[in-house]
């Protein structure tokens, strides 16, 4: 398969930033969308014109959530529920032009070409997105029993992988599916309880404070998830975060 | 001859950890305030040990090269992490846990480090449980476990497919709270290059700073190295893609004895190579040998015609039981398709180099949830392994609920690494290696979901109490200056070996270098090692490492990202690494675990163990860039089970 691809070229966070265009050709349907761009880079580096495309990854199977591009317009390209490392090239006809962008917010500043800084994510985190439990404090684990249904559905906020795809998507920079993830996945369980109060209010504090911004209930964000989190999460963590109005 | 003090407390071996947390040394905590410790690396093992560290009262610095720690590699691991809970009354316990964990590592590794492990594990459960970490739980609320490879009873635990992302989390979650608390300071994009030493003690780290190229200077009172294994030697590993031996081989060179480097884990269930053009292989969970059988056509003209087909998945299911080779039921009745893992990779490759392979390559084999499906129904397996059937779907093209995976072994994780003893300190004192780093508890194999429960047990219970030992005596040390010569000498080393990366500009990128080391690798170092191959190996490696330096090519930018210099720093300590791994395996004239020496076989095939010569571990010292390096051993002393013949049949 060939291709002509318009990237994103920005040589640092302070530099202006242009698309560049590339073709790349023989490509085989079952590579993925990042080892197409090695190919290119593989390309570049012994051209020796200019720069490889920088792009973060690394586990590059949908799990560590490091990379993630914003694809003809869409996060992580054509196909649903897969980050950019496990976009398949058959997704794409062969011929086609491809537009590859970094995340695009203003809390995710580009760091360079398509790497952008997420760290916002993890100040959030940092206030309050987890049970304090000092090491060696935890009670027998099967003292503490949780309905299947109450772990089923932690469980499913909880396989958020934190890649920033729900901000880039949003048309407000909104980082409400990320906090609503890690929220109700400790708030459905008895031993998250106890600081969920707080929890709502310091991590929605910090979002705000961070430049993202406000959720208007478009869903898009969830469209888009590479881990498929419902917008039911929201919900919970609108629900929470009034509790804690209240509380005060 | 030996050097090595192993640190093993006396008496009985359900007392030793017991008795050595009496004996060792503590801290107060007005002096922990005054101790800084370095962590490198987050993953399981090293945001444990952060966090619990910090929660101890010691001031942390924790190193990532990742752009959050929440990204280590810990975070894909999949099925599950071993406990020995007995909640399923199987006839689970301590001792047997430890029994299976020994025995599955073809009685290759301690005794006490192993009991200890097993001692633990229940611990990391609860743990884990209060982080809220949310593992699969029974209708009434209780947690749920499954089997896995190597053991007969079930205590296995899990989050549906994502096990060690969850754990990750729970250990994200609590350095987190340090971070918050400031008594953990996070530096993320920053890749280890150099280990300093003063006056014979690790003081402290050189590091790149991955997005403004600056080489910067860290100062501790102990360093604490957390950075995963080094199976990307094989550059089509499951591993990630920055998964990298640089902090171990640092250490190495600087005195920290390397162990068993020879011990590479072959992971039997990964995604086949489909072309040139891969960059990784993706692992599908061993929790699939649980309701998945694996088999090859019994008839070699079968396997032929799907070689040539377009479509091998859909007409296997045409093939009749009765030519199917279910060939791990077939040699192993007692264990079946969970068998441990080098057995069932040895298995594959067997039956695939016989002309049985059943993809276009002639590297695959099926492994098949039909009869799973028609005696479970769809739902369940859905149920149980519903993110894995869609990867696996995303991936190939291929409907596993339909027609049967194909599969094929790959590099996945390894059991060597750093030497430590009791406390988990490497030669090099006040230098701890944890988790997949160190080599102590698998011996030559590793039994799935083994290796989440060493890292947490190391991070979680084990470092936080031993690294006080050494602590006690540094406690009227000041702070660690950086502004020292043996700092700006390690800065100088860094630096001067950047500059020499960027300034062949040769002919050929990295990624060319890591496939022509995989190729040895894989050939000679894989699956199965003789003689030969071998010596073939260090030859080609050593060719190979010439080349590198003459004729490797990379961008010039210094002082930015440049992700070619990155790999080129991480290749360039794998090829010298894969020289020390194939030394290993050439010196260890006998089958054990993942070492399989076709000069070493029994009749029927299997592995071969010489008890009288090779009951120890291996631990080389770096003598210099020229120099061969110097084994030396550690006698294992069994002093509770007996060395039997490891037997799945």
């Amino acid at each position: 398969m060939n291709f002509t691809l318009k990237i994103w070229r920005q040589k640092d966070a302070k530099s202006k930033g242009c698309f560049k265009i590339y073709n790349v050709s023989d490509i085989n349907s079952d590579t993925t969308f990042l080892e197409m761009l090695d190919i290119l880079n593989n390309r570049l580096v012994l051209e020796g014109k200019e720069e490889p495309v920088a792009f973060a990854h690394d586990c590059r199977e949908g799990i560590c959530g490091m990379c993630g591009l914003f694809i003809n317009g869409r996060a992580n390209g054509p196909d649903s529920g897969v980050t950019a490392c496990q976009l398949m090239m058959r997704k794409f006809k062969d011929g086609d032009t491809i537009t590859v962008e970094p995340w695009r917010a203003k809390p995710f500043p580009v760091v360079k070409d398509l790497i952008v800084d997420r760290s916002a994510f993890d100040k959030i985190l940092q206030v309050g997105g987890y049970i304090s439990v000092n090491t060696g404090s935890a009670q027998e684990a099967n003292t503490l029993l949780i309905s299947q249904k109450n772990a089923e559905e932690a469980f499913d906020a909880a396989a958020c992988i934190g890649c920033g795809a729900c901000v880039a998507t949003c048309k407000n920079s909104s980082a409400m599916l990320f906090v609503a993830s890690k929220i109700s996945h400790l708030a459905r369980l008895p031993q998250g309880k106890i600081e969920a109060v707080e929890r709502a209010k310091n991590m929605v504090a910090k979002m705000d404070e961070l430049g993202f911004g406000g959720c208007s209930n478009t869903g898009a964000c969830s469209v888009e998830c590479p881990k498929n989190i419902s917008l039911s999460h929201i919900a919970k963590l609108n629900r929470e975060f009034i509790k804690a109005k209240f509380k005060k | 001859m030996t050097k090595l003090n192993s640190k093993i407390p006396e008496g009985p071996l359900d007392k030793k950890w017991d008795k050595h947390k009496l004996n060792i040394k503590l801290v107060s905590p007005a002096n922990k305030e005054k101790l800084n410790i370095i962590v490198v690396g987050t993953g399981l093992a090293g945001s444990s040990a952060a966090a619990s560290l910090a929660e101890l009262g010691y001031n942390v610095k924790i190193f990532c090269f990742q752009d959050s720690p929440r990204r280590a590699h810990s975070i894909a691991a999949q099925g599950g992490i071993n406990a020995a809970k007995n909640y399923q009354n199987d006839n689970d316990s301590v001792s047997r846990l430890f029994y299976d964990t020994i025995k599955g590592g073809d009685f290759r590794s301690r005794e006490a480090n192993t009991y200890r492990l097993a001692q633990l594990s229940g611990a990391i459960i609860d743990q884990s449980v209060a982080q809220g970490v949310p593992f699969a739980r029974d209708y009434a609320g209780y947690l749920d476990n499954r089997s896995f490879g190597g053991t007969l009873v079930s205590r296995t635990f899990y989050a549906r497919g994502q096990t060690g992302q969850q754990l990750l989390l729970g250990a994200y979650g609590a350095l987190n709270r340090q971070i918050h608390t400031e008594k953990i300071k996070m530096f993320p994009n920053r890749e280890m290059l150099d280990l300093v030493k003063i006056d014979g003690k690790a003081r402290g780290i050189i590091v790149r700073n991955l997005i403004t190229g600056k080489i910067e200077k860290y100062g501790a009172h102990a360093v604490v190295i957390a950075s995963g294994g080094y199976a990307n030697v094989f550059c089509l590993s499951t591993n990630a893609m920055g998964s990298n031996a640089g902090c171990i081989w640092q250490a190495y060179k600087k005195g920290a004895f390397f162990s068993n480097p020879g011990f590479v884990q072959i992971h039997p269930t990964c995604i086949p190579v489909h072309g040139e053009q891969q960059s990784k292989l993706t692992l599908m969970s061993e929790s699939l040998r649980n309701d998945g059988r694996i088999w090859v056509p019994k008839d070699k003209t079968r396997a032929e015609k799907l070689r040539k087909s377009k479509t091998p998945a859909s007409d296997a299911t045409k093939i009749s039981e009765d030519q199917r080779d279910y060939y791990l039921e077939r040699r192993y009745p007692a264990y079946g398709n969970l068998v441990p893992r080098d057995v069932a990779s040895r298995a594959a490759k067997e039956r695939c180099d016989a002309d049985f392979g059943v993809n276009a390559s002639g590297n695959a084999v099926f492994l098949d949830f039909k009869h799973a499906i028609k005696k479970l129904g769809k739902k369940e397996i859905e149920k149980r392994y519903g993110n894995l059937f869609d990867m696996y779907y995303k991936l190939t093209a291929d409907n596993p609920y339909e027609a049967p995976m194909q599969i094929y072994p790959a590099a996945h994780y390894t059991m060597g690494g750093s030497w430590v003893d009791y406390n988990l300190m490497t030669t090099i004192p006040g230098l701890y290696s944890i988790g997949e780093a160190n080599f102590s508890d698998h011996g030559a194999n590793r039994l799935g979901a083994s290796a989440l429960m060493q890292g947490l047990a190391d991070g979680y219970f084990i470092l936080p109490y031993t690294i006080g030992d050494y602590l006690a005596n540094d406690i009227n040390t000041p702070a660690i200056d950086i502004n020292t010569p043996e700092f700006d000498e390690a800065t100088k080393n860094v630096e001067n070996r950047i500059d020499k990366l960027l300034s062949i500009d040769g002919s050929k990128t990295v990624d060319f270098f890591h496939k022509e080391l995989y190729n040895i690798m894989w050939n000679h170092v894989g699956i199965s090692r003789n003689k030969e191959g071998l010596k073939k190996a260090i030859a080609l490696i050593k060719k190979l490492k010439e080349d590198f330096w003459k004729d490797l090519k990379i961008p010039k930018e210094k002082h930015t990202v440049n992700q070619e210099l990155e790999k080129a720093g991480r290749v360039a300590d794998f090829i010298e690494l894969s020289e020390l791994m194939a030394k290993d395996a050439l010196s260890r004239n006998e089958s054990c675990g993942g070492h399989f020496r076709e000069d070493f076989q029994t009749d029927e095939g299997e592995a071969l163990r010489d008890d009288s010569n090779y009951t120890y571990v291996s631990a080389w010292e770096y003598k210099g860039k020229d120099e061969e390096p110097i084994m030396h051993k550690e006698n294992l002393i069994f002093e509770n089970i007996n060395l039997s013949k490891r037997s799945y049949k």
